[in-house]
């Protein structure tokens, strides 16, 4: 059985699994890592936006044996860790806007917003609605008007 | 978003020949404990114009029934004091996102005199004894358990005082006040909650009266407070049933058919199949063939392995367009006769409707965990009627019914889905037969497929009017058939005897409980006819309304055209009560009613009553060709919503930031069953597999503003909020539309007759593999 070794949340890991098995899985079902969250498998309902290497990417989609050494993966529940604070800036507005219904999506909705805001910050410019409707993220429970207040928040303490 | 709230009407609570009783339990710390049940009937007037009679809705709703079916039964429900200052309070509910553990935590900190942030509210393991009463549905919660729960803190807070006079020694209870969880004295001296918790226990359990606060002095209830378990939703510590370790629980899925519910005939390849990787388990069970393994990822790549002869399902050929013929065949005739549209004479202003099967699935997928040994079981999983997913799963799995336990986990969204317990009951079947423990979780593909769905149906009205009178009005719903059998069944069984609406089947009552009547319409009948029970159907967030209001709203407004009458104007007329018309003004006023559009865009309006509340939706559209024709990779795009505003009167409101919150998912449902998402049946199974099939509200389809207003109410009850925003939104996206396009759509959503948007995924294997590109395609 093939060895995986990695980096999650700042801390290095070692998993045996087969090369094939997907990131979320090795995450939710070995590590107990569940901040992640399985909403269809085929990376569509970004339930599961995870950070790799800082950037937003779907461990659903992922074998783990395409995870190097080098690698970082960060969940949310390392995303305050990356900042070095108790929460981060888009956390905060989420409670701020008290964004969460249920919940379920709410880890993926985050991470994905983190991404969103420093791609726009990259291209040197604040947040449109036209970035705001390129969010695949989905929420069952509608939480959608919510999500985009906290974003536009979220962004200017980030 | 915009926030607007008002101040919110502080009449004294009424609560008149109501005895509130309730009992100090022996135990070691304070423990009060009250019944569960509470009577609101509240009829209302009728205004002017042709008058209509109240319907049964009127006096008698869904609410009360849900409410009335627990008094005579109800056992206890008990709020603990504990030596640390907290209040503990075991829910029985299930929150699946509406925000009810966030709003009973208020009631009690409101009545008991402590931070809300020290009452402890969870969610109660299935307890049979409650019998009616631990069904989460119909937007009852709030109305049902309000006064018990308060009774119970407010005993509670009187014995604290007690004991506290008791320490104090020579000081009368009537000296003392409370102040978030400190006794005062009249020397300015504290005692806390804490130190009190013991001292308030009482040895032998004794029946006690309750004073509740007057309305006037609430300083919770009525404010707005985010939701006690916000952080954890944001930190990722929110642990749904999946996310649970219960020793052994490895994944389980399970393969099933290509056809609506057939049957497992033979399995060929069990043998290689166990060989897989991490592979435990491959067993047969009544819905499929269960696949346990060491990850989910083994169990997907399992059940494509697998090779299965199936037997046939159970609407093996069948299409949306067969349904829809036999919809129409079995519409029972409207009363009137059909008269022609002659100016000045008596004439008839008919409509027809066509509505889609639609999915409640939520974003977690069916799941549960099971434990079955052979003289016991464990069960955990979202359940909103767990007693009876308890009474099944002993049913099936051959256990006396005290013998199986069933936790009710913290929900991933509802929408109706969890009324059922279709994966607890296979997760205790699989266990059985497994002999293990296991943790089963429904791949998305099936959850849309399989799981149950929004019946499709038929709406025809018939409006006859003279001159500027409705002399009567007729609606008729025929919808494939909604199954209730999770419980509330046998609440309607139990109360039938005291319906006003006699014998008339399950979904008739819930129909004639929930259709109020909402205008001056002359005679009006309201009826509902069912046929056909091949699917696997539910209630999905607001059961028959939101279709049923479409149907009125859209007819409203042709009534409204035939007479050239401005249809906020007309409805401002015609509506029964002055608090439906205040939240239609509010609309009116706030959206700025009959502002000038440009082509291809318009405003709608539409209104709902029900769960004891008031609704009216005013939405802005764009149809602009540059608009529709956006174009965004495997979407739904087409018309947009650009605006919404939304008054609601609920009366008493708990929490209103978490009343907003319901209302904005319900306008975004609404928006969804009118313009986007809908079911495709073709030949005995449905399309759908996948989030960018089933086209649910995406970001790219959300209004710019949504504005919600909540309307000062004359009620002092509260009303029901969970499903209450979706009608009245649904029905004004629809008249919005109308109004842009210049012609009443006649089937929803309005885009289930153009070509599907996506590739349909295959049917064998029933599930599709996860991509390999993942980091490519971000």
């Amino acid at each position: 059985m093939p060895k995986h070794t990695f980096k999650v949340n700042g801390r290095r890991v070692t998993v045996k699994v087969d090369d094939d098995v997907r990131l979320l899985w090795v995450l939710r079902d070995l590590l107990g890592i569940t901040g992640p969250k399985y909403g269809c498998g085929i990376n569509v309902c970004k339930a599961c936006t995870s950070h790799l290497n800082g950037k937003a990417f779907n461990p659903c989609s992922v074998p783990v044996g395409k995870i190097g050494p080098d690698d970082e993966i960060t969940t949310i529940e390392g995303l305050a860790d990356t900042v070095g604070k108790d929460l981060h800036p888009m956390q905060e507005a989420w409670l701020e806007n008290d964004v969460a219904q249920c919940g379920y999506c709410q880890p993926g909705q985050i991470m994905a917003a983190v991404d969103l805001v420093k791609k726009a910050e990259k291209k040197g410019r604040a947040i449109t609605d036209g970035d705001l409707d390129s969010i695949r993220n989905i929420c069952r429970c509608g939480t959608y008007p919510r999500l985009r207040d906290a974003i536009r928040d979220g962004a200017k303490g980030m | 978003m915009n926030h607007q709230i008002f101040e919110q009407s502080r009449a004294p609570i009424e609560l008149g020949r109501r005895r509130l009783l309730g009992y100090l339990v022996a135990a070691p710390t304070l423990a009060v404990a009250v019944r569960l049940g509470v009577d609101t009937v509240a009829p209302e007037s009728a205004a002017a114009v042709v008058p209509t009679p109240d319907g049964p809705a009127e006096i008698y709703d869904l609410n009360d029934m849900l409410t009335s079916a627990a008094m005579p039964t109800a056992g206890l429900i008990t709020l603990t004091m504990k030596t640390d200052g907290t209040a503990h309070f075991a829910l029985p509910r299930s929150e699946n996102g509406q925000g009810i553990v966030t709003s009973t935590a208020m009631i009690i900190a409101e009545e008991l005199d402590l931070p809300v942030d020290k009452v402890v509210v969870t969610l109660a393991d299935a307890r049979p004894e409650l019998l009616f009463n631990q069904l989460t549905g119909g937007s009852n919660t709030t109305i049902s358990t309000y006064i018990p729960i308060r009774t119970a803190a407010a005993i509670a807070r009187g014995r604290l005082l007690e004991a506290a006079a008791l320490q104090l020694e020579n000081v009368p209870v009537t000296a003392l006040r409370t102040l978030k969880g400190m006794v005062l004295a009249p020397d300015e001296s504290l005692l806390s909650y804490a130190s009190l918790a013991k001292a308030a226990a009482v040895t032998k359990s004794t029946q006690v009266e309750a004073q509740l606060k007057d309305a006037a002095d609430f300083k919770v209830v009525g404010k707005p407070y985010s939701r006690t378990d916000a952080r954890d939703a944001v930190t990722g510590k929110k642990k749904f049933a999946m996310d649970l370790k219960v020793k052994g629980a490895k994944p389980t899925m399970i393969c099933r058919p290509p056809t609506l519910n057939g049957k497992v005939k033979a399995v060929r390849n069990r043998g290689a199949v166990l060989k897989m990787p991490g592979v435990t388990h491959v067993v047969t069970i009544s819905t499929g063939v269960a696949v346990r393994a060491k990850t989910f990822g083994q169990c997907i790549d399992a059940i494509r392995k697998l090779e299965v002869d199936w037997l046939g399902g159970t609407a093996e050929g069948v299409s949306d367009a067969d349904v829809l013929a036999e919809l129409k065949a079995a519409e029972i005739p409207l009363a009137v006769p059909s008269l022609p549209n002659v100016p000045g004479t008596v004439q008839s202003v008919d409509s027809e409707f066509t509505f889609w099967f639609a999915s409640n699935s939520a974003l977690e997928t069916n799941c549960a965990i099971a434990d079955v040994r052979s003289d016991r079981a464990e069960i955990w999983g979202g359940l909103k009627s767990p007693i009876t997913a308890q009474q099944k799963i002993a049913e099936k799995i051959g256990l006396p019914v005290d013998k199986v336990k069933v936790h009710v986990t913290l929900g991933g969204g509802s929408f109706g889905r969890k009324l059922f317990f279709d994966a607890a009951l296979e997760a205790a079947e699989a266990s059985k037969a497994m002999g293990k423990p296991v943790k089963l979780m429904w791949h998305r593909a099936d959850d849309s497929r399989q799981g149950r769905v929004h019946p499709m149906s038929t709406a025809r009205s018939r409006a006859t009017i003279v001159g500027n009178e409705v002399l009567a009005y007729e609606q008729r719903h025929t919808s494939v058939f909604t199954d209730f059998s999770h419980g509330l069944g046998e609440i309607i069984t139990a109360t039938a005897a005291d319906l006003p609406v006699g014998d008339i089947g399950f979904s008739q009552t819930v129909y004639s409980l929930s259709q109020g009547l909402h205008y001056n319409f002359g005679a009006t009948t309201q009826l509902l006819n069912e046929i056909d029970s091949r699917f696997n159907t539910s209630s999905m967030r607001n059961i028959y309304s939101p279709n049923a209001a479409i149907a009125r709203e859209l007819s409203v407004d042709k009534i409204a055209a035939t007479m050239g009458k401005d249809p906020y104007q007309f409805r401002r007329e015609f509506v029964r009560t002055d608090r439906s018309r205040a939240v239609l003004d509010a609309v009116a006023k706030a959206g700025s009613w009959g502002r000038a559009m440009g082509n291809y865009q318009a405003q709608g309006i539409g209104i709902h009553n029900e769960y004891h509340g008031f609704s009216a939706a005013l939405v802005e559209i764009d149809c602009r060709p540059t608009t529709v024709n956006r174009d965004i990779r495997e979407a739904v795009t087409g018309p947009r919503v650009t605006k919404v505003v939304f008054a609601v009167d609920v009366g008493l409101v708990i929490n209103p930031r978490g009343l907003e919150a319901q209302i904005m998912g319900g306008i975004m449902d609404g928006i969804a069953l009118t313009l986007t998402s809908s079911m495709h049946l073709r030949d005995g199974y449905f399309l759908e597999a996948s989030w960018d099939n089933y086209a649910y509200t995406r970001q790219w389809n959300v209004p710019f503003e949504v504005q919600i207003i909540l309307v000062p109410s004359a009620s002092e009850d509260p009303g029901g909020a969970g499903e209450f925003g979706v009608a009245s939104a649904a029905s004004a996206v629809a008249t919005a539309y109308a109004r842009a396009v210049g012609k009443q759509p006649t089937e929803f959503p309005i885009n289930h007759g153009e070509p599907l948007h996506y590739k349909v995924k295959p049917q064998v294997p029933p599930i599709p593999q996860s991509p390999r590109n993942g980091l490519r395609a971000n």
